[in-house]
């Protein structure tokens, strides 16, 4: 099935989230919007939920922590006990260093990975967003029309009152 | 979770930073001079990569060149006759090398809290600053991993500090062991530091890829990993900023003190004390906060960026350096307090030998530069004197380096048996790899000053922000 984008470009912040917050009251969907610069209203606009990415945090800093400790005690203790100055051979205090850096390590390295990963992002890729001067200083809507609300024409004109640069219409 | 990189609260101001105005409401002093609007931060930060190197970046980067080419001479000739070639002897077996290790593993510290710990405390003036500060971080804890690994003498071998599976038992490294926890330490502060300068990068990678044609699109479209600034990938985003600056917050006080605990759990007098951990911590962040000011204080000159590194930035860095370098001085006086306290003879003679033996003048270098010189930026005038200031940064780096040299060698030259006593001299080669340490930073980070956007410009984007939104915003 082929959906008809709208998309309108700003050239500051408060049109771009004015006409969002106007688009959204008159059941016109944001689908994307792009912005040169972290916008936080636009999450509440578009509905996006809060990400799972600490979990994935915590889940990479126990997994660190529990490989780490174990390592250095499988290492010390079962592999080749090594008498070193008289300490036992599980001296867990003496573990906790590397286990702690074991549990930053593979907390950053899984945190770094969910966020590639999940956001799609891989070397090479080509960039998919209406213009290129959204990662300079324009603001982009990407909207889409719900069955019953306004015709484009009246969409056009919603945007336009806000402040809209430039807008035109896409398939996708 | 919350946002991270527009701040809602006002960064914390001191009295001496604040006018009045006509109602009697203070008034700060911008953080971005010259009613920058979010093309013009683009233009200003992209500028030095798009147009050709000028004759002083050229002069700059000969000259840095220069200096690592001695120590590439020097240490190649070392690694080539053996350690012998340095100055060290039976009693004093670390000096300049462990040294300057530690002096660079410090240097690297003020990266990590300027942009982690400034990020969860949400101090907006670290945008300005962050990324050449991150970018400081990894050249310095770059030419710290070298030295321990040039002191190894046969640096080939420089693998067996892993523990890799090998055909002699397998034979484990020893995880008991101070200096391995350090391998630990500096390994993980090295790859968590590239990845979040990285990460914090690619946004802005991608405003260089959208305005470059040719090589440098190429290169940039690769790095940019396909960015493009839709708001769910930002969401995403500063999400995952926050827990890295949270990772690479504990992170950076661990590294400091494993490396304290290099010293902290021998038995050497002037070393074996619990103080070791937080007083390195904090020595390393006032040294890397003194670093920061040499270099940006350049880098604002020649770079053009005196709109963006601003007076303010520079009297928040002085406010760090000021209360630091007092805890520093406090640490000096504690170390003392012990020492007499603990009515240990050998801890005792330790701190008299430093105060008033053969190497004393060491000890007062590092006083009077570390803890007398920074007193100063007390004063406001000092503090906005753009000269004062680089001075001062200077003196401060030349103190640290030598704290750390007073604790070594003066600990090591005379411990518990007299006549076992020794000196210490550097030679040539030493000071030729000294200098190269200086050599290769300088031409690392004036390689990033051409490459590679040296301020954060989305983030110095949601700075500057319209005043009208921000107030609705913060209700500050």
């Amino acid at each position: 099935m082929i959906h008809i984008l709208h998309v309108a470009v700003f050239a500051d912040e408060t049109s771009f989230l004015s006409a969002a917050r106007a688009c959204s009251s008159k059941e016109i969907e944001v689908v994307n919007a792009y912005s040169p610069y972290p916008l936080h209203e636009i999450d509440k606009v578009m509905g996006i939920r809060k990400t799972r990415l600490p979990w994935v945090t915590l889940v990479g800093g126990l997994l660190g922590l529990a490989m780490g400790l174990w390592f250095q005690y499988w290492a010390s203790a079962t592999s080749w006990p090594l008498d070193v100055g008289g300490k036992p051979w599980d001296s867990f205090p003496a573990f906790v260093p590397v286990g702690f850096e074991m549990t930053i390590l593979f907390a950053g390295l899984a945190t770094i990975f969910a966020l590639i990963v999940r956001s799609g992002l891989a070397p090479g890729k080509r960039p998919r967003r209406p213009i290129e001067r959204v990662t300079d200083d324009r603001f982009a809507l990407v909207v889409k029309r719900k069955t019953g609300a306004l015709r484009w024409p009246q969409i056009k004109e919603l945007l336009s009152e806000h402040g809209a640069v430039d807008h035109w219409e896409e398939q996708a | 979770m919350e946002s991270t990189v527009p701040t809602e609260t006002p960064p914390a101001q001191s009295p001496a930073d604040v006018s009045l105005r006509g109602d009697g409401r203070p008034t700060v002093p911008p953080l971005i001079t010259g009613n920058k609007t979010p093309a013009d931060v683009t233009r200003d930060v992209c500028a030095p990569l798009e147009r050709g190197a000028t004759g002083l970046w050229w002069g700059a980067f000969l000259a840095a060149l220069a200096l690592l080419i001695v120590g590439i001479i020097s240490v190649g000739y070392q690694i080539a006759t053996g350690i012998g070639t340095w100055g060290l002897n039976r009693t004093v077996g670390w000096a300049f090398d462990i040294t300057n290790f530690v002096f660079w593993v410090g240097i690297g510290h003020a990266g990590t809290l300027i942009s982690a710990v400034l990020l969860l405390f949400r101090q907006k003036w670290r945008t300005s600053i962050n990324r050449s500060a991150e970018a400081m971080t990894i050249f310095a804890v770059i030419c710290a991993g070298l030295f321990p690994v040039i002191h190894m003498g046969r640096p080939w071998l420089a693998f067996w500090v892993f523990p890799y599976p090998n055909d002699r038992g397998p034979l484990w490294v020893n995880f008991r062991s101070a200096l391995l926890w350090d391998v630990f330490a500096i390994g993980t502060y090295f790859t968590i530091s590239l990845l979040f300068w990285y990460i914090g990068m690619i946004p802005d990678l991608a405003t260089i890829r959208d305005r470059a044609t040719g090589f440098r699109k190429k290169i940039m479209g690769w790095l940019s990993l396909g960015w493009d600034g839709a708001a769910r990938t930002w969401a995403r985003y500063e999400v995952a900023c926050v827990l890295l600056a949270a990772l690479a917050t504990p992170l950076v006080v661990s590294v400091h003190s494993v490396v304290s605990s290099d010293f902290a759990t021998s038995i050497v007098p002037g070393w074996h004390t619990t103080v070791f951990p937080p007083y390195f911590v904090i020595g390393a962040i006032f040294s890397g906060f003194a670093m920061v000011l040499t270099l940006l204080l350049i880098a604002r000159k020649v770079m053009n960026f005196e709109d963006y590194i601003t007076r303010r930035h520079i009297q928040a860095m002085c406010k760090v350096i000021v209360f630091t370098g007092s805890i520093v001085g406090l640490a000096y006086l504690t170390e003392l307090f012990v020492a007499w306290y603990s009515g240990n003879p050998y801890e005792q003679f330790a701190f008299l030998n430093r105060m008033s033996g053969p190497m004393a003048w060491s000890y007062w270098i590092m006083v009077s530069c570390n803890v007398l010189s920074p007193q100063l930026l007390w004063f406001r005038k000092v503090r906005e004197s753009i000269g004062a200031v680089f001075c001062l940064s200077l003196v401060i780096n030349v103190g640290m380096w030598f704290e750390r040299f007073v604790i070594i060698v003066t600990s090591l030259t005379r411990d518990f048996l007299p006549s076992s006593w020794a000196s210490y001299a550097p030679t040539w080669i030493e000071v030729g790899s000294l200098v190269g340490g200086f050599g290769l930073f300088f031409t690392l980070f004036l390689l990033f000053c051409r490459v590679l956007p040296m301020i954060a410009m989305f983030e110095v984007k949601a700075v500057i922000r319209p005043q009208t939104h921000e107030s609705k915003e913060g209700g500050s």
